[in-house]
């Protein structure tokens, strides 16, 4: 097996300093990057540029399916294949669905959001590269991480590392991905 | 030098002492520190603490418990104390028992992250799993007290040979969907929120079975600015939804009792009337596992004495909720003029059976919560511990009083019968709580028992914009 570089790692000794870095990074042109944190960070979301989550969304529909869903179950099951009588009152009405059309809602939205942020950050993942750096172990620590990757149009090896050494990055390293 | 006169200029700009926020964490030791001292319990060697705690609640759960259950199931619901006109006994009031305990646990991690009280970090979780394995006893009562469990898949609507539906007009079959929902998102809820932390111990494992499992739990987390930014997303929305469940999830089984005719259940008061009940419990819990916990696990700086202080302030004010409620119902049992009402309620605290339950509730619930007003018994954890084991036993004697104390009695006295719990009961009930101390036993041993990555970013090192996570005068652009 091959190996290809997949980018290089620098570290940061405080969320401040990540923030800072990650300005200058975004401004010098690069747009395959990331940052890797213990915990989110405030105001990075900015600094990369994202826009609201997708997740959200997701969860909006799981919802309203669910929603939807159960008022049809109701209907179709109480009102339409076998009809019940209980105390004489209508086959169907859309009030009597509500409580369990209601509940169902927050089942359908919850796994709406956690399945959508699954599929947005493409989770569970079987290999990462940078999971096999023992460096890379700080991450979840108390070590604030950015990565330029390799398949960036700007990147090359010596002017990446000199563009994270000068922004204050330590222990800039080559990741390594095999083929 | 310039960071240095950036701190003491800030230092100059900062409240008086008096009016600054009690610090999440005490100490100030910073990112790494707090990261050894959150998965050390987790690491470390079992203590012995733990053994003596974890072998009588395993026995509960694997011995009594299985044997209450299969006992129960092979005779019928006869072999409980259910028998008319009390058809629901200590089955039921122990299910809305465990649900409010519940309750208590989806309310702190859930409405306090809403309302971005950072203190909920350092108990969030062990808040979350009280709610999982408490949600899990519960839901275990109403499928024995169906009396043939093996039809229970009756009451899930799926297109069968029998051609039969649920019947939706009924809370009873809302109750299914409320508390299979709640057991459902909490569980999510309280996956999804350990991701973060699974890496951290992955990260930190030495030994291959370990750091196998642990990569397996973590699914691959890196922590990238990308992944955080989705996971913050699905974490609000998930929080939202956890929080309409707390209103629900009691209402519904509140709404159980006051569509019914009797009296003492058919009340408006009733869904809310549950859900601040069940609330109150589960602060009475809290306060039992927070003081023990913080204690036993050497938490003593993460969980803080402040901490404690809040979730009593929030047992105090569900509690007075409580006594509002408590003093609506007789008002309202007067005040109808039926002499049915009037009857069960002079019967709950003056009958010839089950007065010491109503005596109770007014000395715990009413009497006992009022010495949370005073700052000296909210800083002592002995004084906590108590008045926590004592909301609990308070709770469920209310349960106790609404549930038996209005049927014992109905509306034609031929009918009266008086309900004892048989030996079955009390071991089923001995085996749930068995079984729900050693699940949590078991979560406080192997699992993140604080949110670490939650907590961090909660410490002013981790703040960008603080002079200790490294900002610098003037701000970032």
């Amino acid at each position: 097996m091959s190996e290809k570089v997949y980018g290089l790692m620098a570290e940061f000794d405080s969320p401040g300093a990540l923030l800072r870095a990650a300005e200058k990074i975004r401004s010098s042109g690069y747009r395959n990057w990331d940052c890797f944190t213990p915990f989110p960070i405030h105001g990075i979301d900015k600094v990369m540029g994202y826009r609201n989550s997708l997740v959200g969304w997701v969860a909006l529909a799981g919802g309203a399916f669910m929603f939807l869903n159960i008022v049809g179950l109701i209907w179709f099951s109480n009102a339409f294949d076998y009809p019940l009588i209980v105390g004489g009152k209508p086959m169907f009405s859309p009030p009597m669905t509500f409580v369990p059309a209601y509940i169902m809602m927050i089942m359908g939205g919850a796994f709406g959001a956690l399945l959508g942020m699954f599929g947005v950050n493409q989770l569970p993942r079987l290999h990462h590269p940078l999971l096999f750096k023992k460096s890379f172990e700080g991450a979840s620590r108390d070590k604030f991480i950015i990565v330029i990757g390799a398949n960036d149009e700007k990147f090359c090896a010596t002017e990446t590392k000199n563009l994270l050494a000068s922004i204050g990055g330590a222990n800039i390293e080559i990741v390594e991905d095999q083929e | 030098m310039s960071e240095l006169a950036n701190i003491e200029e800030l230092k100059k700009l900062a409240p008086p002492a008096e009016l600054r926020r009690a610090p999440v964490v005490e100490g100030n030791q910073g990112l790494g520190w707090l990261t050894d001292k959150l998965s050390a319990f987790a690491e470390a060697k079992v203590p012995l603490w733990w053994w003596f705690a974890f072998v009588p609640a395993a026995f509960a759960a694997t011995v009594i418990f299985p044997v209450c259950l299969f006992y129960q199931v092979f005779t019928g619901v006869g072999a409980w104390g259910n028998n008319h006109p009390d058809m629901w006994g200590w089955d039921i009031v122990n299910f809305i028992w465990w649900v409010g305990v519940a309750h208590a646990g989806t309310l702190i991690s859930a409405l306090l992250f809403l309302t971005r009280q950072q203190w909920r970090t350092t108990i969030g979780r062990m808040a979350e799993a009280m709610t999982v394995f408490s949600v899990m006893m519960a839901g275990l009562y109403p499928a024995i007290h169906t009396g043939r469990p093996w039809f229970d898949w009756f009451m899930f609507p799926f297109p069968n040979s029998n051609g039969n539906w649920p019947q939706f007009k009924s809370p009873l079959m809302w109750d299914v969907f409320a508390v299979n929902t709640y057991l459902m998102v909490s569980s999510l809820f309280f996956f999804m929120g350990m991701i973060p932390d699974f890496a951290v111990l992955r990260d930190r494992s030495t030994t291959r079975i370990r750091k196998g499992i642990f990569s397996i739990l973590a699914m691959g987390w890196t922590g990238s600015a990308w992944q955080w930014h989705n996971y913050e997303k699905a974490y609000v929305v998930l929080c939202g939804l956890c929080t309409l469940l707390v209103f629900t999830v009691s209402s519904i089984v509140g709404l159980d009792f006051c569509t019914a005719q009797l009296a003492g259940w058919h009340a408006t008061i009733f869904p809310l009337y549950f859900v601040i009940g069940a609330v109150f419990c589960g602060f009475g819990m809290m306060l039992v596992l927070l003081t023990s916990l913080r204690k036993l696990c050497h938490l003593e700086s993460v969980i803080t004495k402040s901490h404690i202080d809040k979730v009593a302030k929030l047992a105090l004010v569900s509690g007075l909720i409580i006594n509002y409620i408590y003093l609506m119902e007789i008002f309202i049992a007067w005040y109808s003029g039926d002499p049915y009402e009037r009857w069960v309620f002079g019967h709950r605290f003056f009958g010839q059976e089950y007065w010491c339950f109503g005596w109770a509730l007014i000395l715990i619930n009413v009497c006992v919560t009022q010495l949370l007003w005073f700052k000296k018994i909210r800083s002592s954890m002995v004084a906590l511990f108590v008045i926590g084991l004592l909301i609990n036993c308070g709770m469920w004697s209310e349960r106790f009083v609404i549930v038996v104390g209005s049927l014992y009695q109905d509306f034609l006295p031929a009918n009266w019968n008086k309900y004892h719990p048989t030996m079955w009961d009390v071991g089923l009930f001995i085996g749930t709580l068995g079984a729900f101390f050693m699940l949590y036993l078991l979560f406080v041993k192997f699992l993140p028992v604080i949110a670490i990555s939650e907590v961090k970013g909660a410490t002013p090192q981790g703040d960008p914009h603080h002079p200790l996570g490294g900002a610098q005068k003037g701000g970032h652009q």
